[in-house]
């Protein structure tokens, strides 16, 4: 048992995953001597060198593009992509052929690439340092997708990607990074695309991922005060789902709120609300409802907690399921 | 496996330089400048009242007053010898970093700290100056100036435009693509490289094996290493550059060959991964210095010159600090704001949720 921050507890990950498979190799941005901008990978060049640990060039396009190649040729690269905002111009790469060459191949080729993305806002930055762009990829069929909400689950949840057989994007709550839990590294570790219940509640199922988890747990304990009693799923996997999870709480609750800092319109909210609904439907006391980001770019920083959704935002949406 | 005979076997990269760091002035064959001396004063002054404003920008950001900043430290004289070239007519397309540029486009220093304050994205008006908004996501200006370039020359405009990036950027596929369409179309561009040596933490060999500004040679048009740490070689060559530009000569691409005195934003930490010596030793070459050892030695600019500048950046260096505390918050609902043209149905109903959601705080809670 060791108390970690979420980014330590990713670093201890990755540290282990390249000391289990030779083949794994880190990739990126200043992910060498810096160890990342947010020191995910700090100490790895050192104890691993240069041949591991790859500063690239500045080109994520370039990053993702070579992933594959090395891929083909037996390799494990897990890159980073340095904020959100830059995964697009390696959009191509990860749309285009990161996830549809494996089926091209008719199953013969794998691309066991981990794409690490740092995601979310709350921490003051300029533009295209706070996006949620986890829809994107959710929407592209070929890719596996997971976000971890706190330091055991990203220990273990990174290694589990990288052990994947498939391309794996993984979104990591960067607002998060600096929070501290303790990682029974020794656990055994829930299967990746498994959910899980944060808090068990009897009134409403709130849905979560990534960053959100925390300020719905925190939502949750300010509902108990005033006697409602919300349950929180942390979804960990946003595709494929872990629909039964999901279906279960609802049909035991009877309300549902999904909870993203992506905007709502196209967001993964609005997938979970219409499989909740087929699903669920006769079980429903009230539609799904949705809290989250708006339908603008994210905003100049002083703008953010207008934006984010926040502990009464969340509330607000758990009122309203019971005003129906 | 064949050795290729040629590599390594280049002649050493050539910098144009007009001005040593000891502060001589030199001849060079292919570029020249002719200063009077109040065009000098003018540039000395450009380049202490730029620092200025980036040294009370990174004091504004040590005390919280702004998220981030990105600091021009050491790069001024690419900056204001370029800027100082560019014509009314002319567009510049910047980074995050170009606030020398910015200051001599005429953009009021204070609204370059909103975004980093995070107040706005961008605090000017791109026409007003012709410069354009500072873009982050690395490499995409570049395309956009060859765009507009490309407009210029369909108008028949006296004008170029001119895009600056750092040495990273170079390995970025837009850059590239830049490259290939400004050298097609023989768009009237300048593509203006400041070699500050590092990208974040990643020093140039990360990016390239040979001297960036022979890169262009493969694209078809040609590239020159300025000293970046020059004020007259960098209007000198970028004056030429723009010029060969709007006379229909196509592109060519500046390599600035210059230093990032400070660490990347304010919080980076270049400790980490650069040794102290390096600094020292650019010091001795800082773009300044040599500037104010020339005006001495030739008498441009006396003690009372020199102390009236700095008189004047320190009431500069007030003034922004001053409006920048000023600087008000936007309203909540200024976040629906300029999304589209005009507002969608949807988007104004998010708007209205929000107002009467914010509504319902007021006067409790
Ligand atoms: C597409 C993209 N990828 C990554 C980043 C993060 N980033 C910001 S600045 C920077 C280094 C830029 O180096 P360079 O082009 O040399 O410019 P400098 O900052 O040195 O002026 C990086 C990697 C970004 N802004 N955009
Ligand atoms: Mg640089």
């Amino acid at each position: 048992m060791s108390t970690l921050t979420l980014a330590k507890a990713l670093n201890d990950g990755l540290r282990a995953a390249m000391e289990d498979d030779p083949k794994v190799l880190i990739m990126g941005e200043d992910v060498g001597k810096l160890g990342g901008v947010f020191r995910v990978t700090d100490g790895l060049y050192k104890d691993f060198g240069d041949s591991r640990v790859i500063d690239t060039p500045l080109a994520e396009s370039g990053i993702i593009g070579t992933a594959i190649g090395l891929a083909l040729r037996g390799y494990r690269p897990v890159c980073e992509i340095q904020f959100d905002g830059f995964v697009f111009p390696a959009a191509d790469q990860i749309i285009t052929q990161l996830a549809k060459m494996p089926l091209r191949s008719l199953g013969k080729l794998r691309l066991p690439v981990v794409v690490r993305i740092p995601c979310g806002g709350g921490i003051g930055a300029v533009e295209h340092h706070s996006e949620s762009p986890e829809a994107y990829f959710t929407h592209t069929a070929g890719l596996r997708v997971v976000a971890c909400s706190n330091p055991a689950d990203a220990y273990h949840m990174i290694q589990q990607a990288i052990r994947c057989e498939d391309p794996v994007i993984f979104f990591e709550p960067k607002r998060r990074y600096w929070d501290k839990a303790v990682v029974d590294k020794a656990a055994e570790a829930l299967p990746m695309h498994r959910g899980v219940v944060a808090r068990p509640g009897t009134d409403v199922t709130v849905l979560a991922y990534g960053p959100m988890v925390k300020t719905c747990l925190e939502a949750a304990t300010a509902a108990a005060e005033e006697g409602r009693s919300l349950e929180v799923v942390d979804l960990r996997s946003l595709s494929p789902l872990d629909t039964d999870l999901i279906f279960e709480s609802v049909r035991k609750t009877g309300r549902c709120v999904v909870a993203h800092e992506a905007p709502v319109n196209s967001g993964l909210g609005a997938e979970i609300a219409a499989r909740v609904t087929e699903a669920c439907f006769y079980n429903l006391e009230a539609p799904v409802l949705r809290a989250g980001g708006f339908s603008t770019p994210y905003p100049p920083s002083r703008l953010e907690d207008d934006y984010l959704p926040d502990l009464d935002r969340v509330l607000d949406a758990v009122d309203r399921t019971f005003a129906f | 496996m064949t050795v290729d005979a040629s590599r390594g076997a280049e002649a050493p990269p050539e910098l144009v330089q007009l001005l040593t760091p000891e502060g001589e002035r030199v001849e060079h064959p292919a570029y020249d400048i002719d200063l009077s001396p109040e065009e000098i004063r003018a540039l000395y002054r450009d380049l202490v009242l730029v620092r200025r404003v980036d040294m009370e920008a990174v004091a504004l950001q040590r005390q919280g007053e702004l998220g981030i900043w990105a600091s021009l430290l050491g790069q001024e004289a690419a900056q204001i010898g370029s800027g100082r070239a560019l014509t009314d007519a002319d567009m510049a397309f910047p980074t995050y970093r170009e606030h020398g540029v910015a200051w001599c486009r005429g953009v009021d220093p204070v609204n370059l700290l909103g975004l980093f304050r995070g107040v706005n994205h961008g605090g000017w008006d791109p026409a007003d100056h012709n410069f354009h908004l500072y873009t982050i996501v690395i490499g995409s200006q570049t395309l956009h100036a060859v765009g507009y370039a490309m407009g210029i020359q369909r108008d028949g405009a006296d004008a170029a435009s001119i895009v600056y990036f750092g040495d990273g950027a170079t390995s970025q596929g837009d850059v590239n693509e830049a490259f290939i369409w400004a050298s097609v179309f023989n768009a009237p561009v300048v593509f203006f490289c400041q070699n500050n040596q590092w990208a974040i933490s990643e020093p140039l060999e990360k990016q390239s094996k040979i001297p960036l500004y022979r890169r262009a040679s493969g694209f078809g048009f040609p590239g020159v290493r300025v000293d970046g740490n020059d004020v007259f070689a960098c209007l000198a060559v970028t004056r030429q550059a723009l010029k060969n530009a709007r006379e229909g000569q196509g592109p060519t691409l500046i390599e600035a060959f210059t230093y990032r005195m400070g660490a990347h934003t304010t919080s980076d930490d270049p400790t980490r991964y650069r040794v102290a010596t390096e600094l020292e030793a650019w010091k001795l070459k800082d773009p300044i210095e040599r500037v104010k050892a020339y005006m001495f030695k030739s008498q441009i600019g006396d003690q009372d010159f020199f102390d009236a500048v700095d008189a004047e950046a320190a009431d500069l260096g007030r003034d922004v600090r001053k409006r920048c505390l000023e600087m008000p918050d936007p309203a909540p609902l200024e976040i629906f704001e300029h999304v589209y043209v005009e507002p969608n149905a949807m988007l104004a109903e998010e708007r209205d949720q929000y107002a009467a959601y914010l509504a319902t705080f007021e006067g409790g809670e």
